[in-house]
C-alpha cells in the first residue's frame, strides 16, 4: 500500500494558498467599490479605489478562466 | 444492435436513474450555499446548476472507462453485477436524501459495486489497499482541507472586509458567490455524468453490444448529461436544507469563502491527482466557514449525523449490492425480482418523503431548532472557536435520526 503524501501534501499547500488568496484578492476589489460608495455619498470620487477594485477582479475573473481551464483540458 | 439484450437495456435504464440520483443528491453541493444566503433564487440556482451540469457533460471527451479506479477486479464482470452495484448506490442515495444528509454518491457507487463484487467473486476481486489510499484516506482528508481553507479564507475576509459594507458590497458577494457555485457545478457535471457514461459503456462492452475501447456512443453522452441535470433541477432540497442552514448559518462573506474553497478543493485535487470527493469538501468547507466567523456556530448534531452518514454509506451500499447480486445470480426471475423490488423501494422512500414535503418554498426554513445549549452558548459568548467545539459536543445529545438512517438500509439486505 502506497499513499501518495506527495499529491495529497500539494492539494492541501495549493488549495488553502488558493482559496486564501482569491478571497483576500475579492475582498479588496469588494473594499474598493464600498470605498466609492462612500466617496460617492460624499460627493467625492475615489478613483484610486475603483482602479485597484477593477484590477482585483480581473484577477479573480482569470482564475476562474483558469479553472474552467482546468474543467476542460482534464477531459 | 441484436446485442442488446433485456439487462443490459435494465443496466442501462438503471445507471440513468443513478445519475439522476446523484443530480438531485449532489445539488446541494453547489448551490446550497448560494440558496442559504439568498444570492440566488432557490428555483434559478438549481436551474443554473443544472444548465452547467448538462454542460460539463458535453465538455468532457474522455472516457472514465475504469468507474471502480481499480478498486475491484473489472476483468469478467458481468452486467449483473453492475445492476446489483447500481441498486445498492441507488437505495443509498434516496435513504439519505430521504433523511437529508449529504453522503458521497461515488462511495455509494464504489460501496454497491465493491459489495455485488464480494457475492459474485469473493473477497479476493476486491483490492483492499486501493480502498485505503482511494477512498478512505480521501474522504478523511476532503473536509480537513476544504474546511480549514475555508476557515481562514472566512477570516480573513473579515477582517479585511470591516470596511466593506452597503450596497456594493453585498453585491459583489452575491456575484462571487454565484461564480463559485457555477464552477463547482461544471466540474461535477464533468465528474459525475462521466461516471455514469462510464458505466453504461462499460455494461455495453461486457454485454458486447460496442466494441471495447470504443468511446461512449452519443446517445450515452446525451442521456447521462440529460439525467443528471434534470436531477439537478428536480433538487434534492432536503440536502440543500441540511448543508444550507442545518449546518450553521452563513452570511455572504462565509458563503463565498466556503464556496471558493470547495470549488479550489475539487479542482486542485482532480488536477493533481488525488481526487477528493464533491460533497465531503463542501461539507467541510461549510463548516469551516462557519466556524471562522466571530460567534459563528457550528451544530455539531448535524455535523455527526453527517459523519455517521458517511461512514455508512460503503458498507450499506456493500450490503444491498451483496444481497442484490446474490439473489440476480439465482436467474433471470432473480434479476426481476431485485428489479421490481428497486422499483417497490424508491416509490416507497418517496412516499414516506410526502409527509413531510421539502421544496423551493420552505427550503430555507431552519431544519430543526439549535439546542438550547447551542443558542445559549452563541448568545452568552461569541465564543472562541476551539472550546465551542468542546462545549457543543458534549452538550447536544445524537437525535433520533441517526439510528433511522441505518434501520431502513437493512431490510433490503434482510429481505433477499
Amino acid at each position: 500500500m502506497k499513499i501518495d503524501w506527495a499529491a495529497l501534501g500539494s492539494v492541501f499547500g495549493v488549495s488553502l494558498a488558493v482559496t486564501v488568496g482569491l478571497v483576500a484578492l475579492f475582498t479588496l476589489g469588494i473594499m474598493g467599490l464600498s470605498r466609492r460608495e462612500r466617496a460617492v455619498a460624499q460627493g467625492n470620487s475615489a478613483s484610486l479605489a475603483v482602479a485597484g477594485a477593477y484590477v482585483a477582479f480581473a484577477g479573480c475573473v482569470a482564475a476562474v478562466a483558469y479553472g474552467i481551464h482546468l474543467v476542460v483540458a482534464k477531459a | 444492435m441484436e446485442n442488446f439484450s433485456l439487462i443490459l437495456a435494465i443496466v442501462v435504464v438503471t445507471a440513468l436513474a443513478f445519475d439522476f440520483t446523484n443530480g438531485f443528491h449532489d445539488t446541494a453541493n453547489a448551490m446550497a450555499t448560494t440558496i442559504s444566503t439568498g444570492a440566488l433564487k432557490p428555483k434559478v440556482a438549481v436551474a443554473m446548476s443544472a444548465v452547467l451540469n448538462l454542460a460539463g457533460a458535453f465538455l468532457s471527451v474522455e472516457v472514465a472507462n475504469t468507474i471502480s479506479k481499480g478498486l475491484v477486479d473489472e476483468t469478467g464482470i458481468r452486467p449483473e453485477v453492475i445492476f446489483a452495484a447500481l441498486v445498492g448506490a441507488i437505495l443509498w442515495n434516496l435513504l439519505t436524501w430521504l433523511v437529508g444528509l449529504p453522503s458521497s454518491s461515488s462511495h455509494a457507487l464504489m460501496g454497491g459495486l465493491i459489495g455485488a463484487t464480494i457475492a459474485s467473486a469473493g473477497m479476493g476481486a476486491v483490492h483492499g489497499d486501493v480502498l485505503v489510499t482511494k477512498v478512505l484516506i480521501p474522504a478523511l482528508a476532503a473536509p480537513v482541507v476544504a474546511g480549514l481553507a475555508a476557515l481562514l479564507a472566512t477570516r480573513l475576509s473579515y477582517t479585511l472586509g470591516k470596511k466593506a459594507d452597503g450596497k456594493a458590497a453585498e453585491k459583489g458577494y452575491r456575484a462571487g458567490q454565484i461564480a463559485s457555485a457555477g464552477l463547482v457545478s461544471l466540474a461535477h457535471g464533468t465528474n459525475d455524468a462521466q461516471k455514469t457514461m462510464g458505466i453504461i459503456t462499460l455494461a455495453l462492452v461486457a454485454g458486447g453490444a460496442v466494441s471495447p475501447d470504443s468511446d461512449p456512443p452519443t446517445w450515452v453522452i446525451l442521456s447521462a448529461g440529460l439525467a443528471i441535470a434534470l436531477g439537478t433541477y428536480l433538487g434534492g432540497w432536503r440536502i440543500i436544507r441540511t448543508m444550507g442552514k442545518g449546518l450553521t448559518e452563513l452570511q455572504p462573506q462565509q458563503g463565498f469563502a466556503a464556496q471558493t474553497s470547495a470549488a479550489t478543493v475539487i479542482l486542485a485535487s482532480s488536477h493533481l491527482g488525488f481526487s477528493l470527493s464533491t460533497t465531503h469538501s463542501v461539507s467541510g468547507s461549510v463548516m469551516g466557514a462557519g466556524l471562522g466567523r466571530k460567534g459563528g456556530v457550528v451544530r455539531w448534531s448535524t455535523a455527526t449525523r453527517m459523519l455517521v452518514a458517511w461512514c455508512l454509506t460503503l458498507p450499506a451500499a456493500a450490503l444491498v449490492g451483496a444481497g442484490a447480486e446474490s439473489v440476480t445470480d439465482l436467474g433471470d426471475w432473480g434479476t426481476a425480482v431485485v428489479a421490481v423490488f428497486l422499483v417497490a423501494a424508491s416509490a416507497a422512500i418517496w412516499k414516506i418523503s410526502r409527509r413531510e414535503v421539502v421544496d423551493a418554498s420552505n427550503v430555507n426554513e431552519s431544519e430543526e431548532p439549535a439546542g438550547v445549549v447551542t443558542t445559549a452558548i452563541a448568545a452568552v459568548t461569541p465564543p472562541p472557536t476551539g472550546t465551542v467545539t468542546e462545549g457543543l459536543t458534549a452538550t447536544i445529545p445524537a437525535p433520533a435520526s441517526v439510528t433511522a438512517a441505518p434501520d431502513p438500509a437493512t431490510p433490503p439486505a434482510a429481505a433477499v
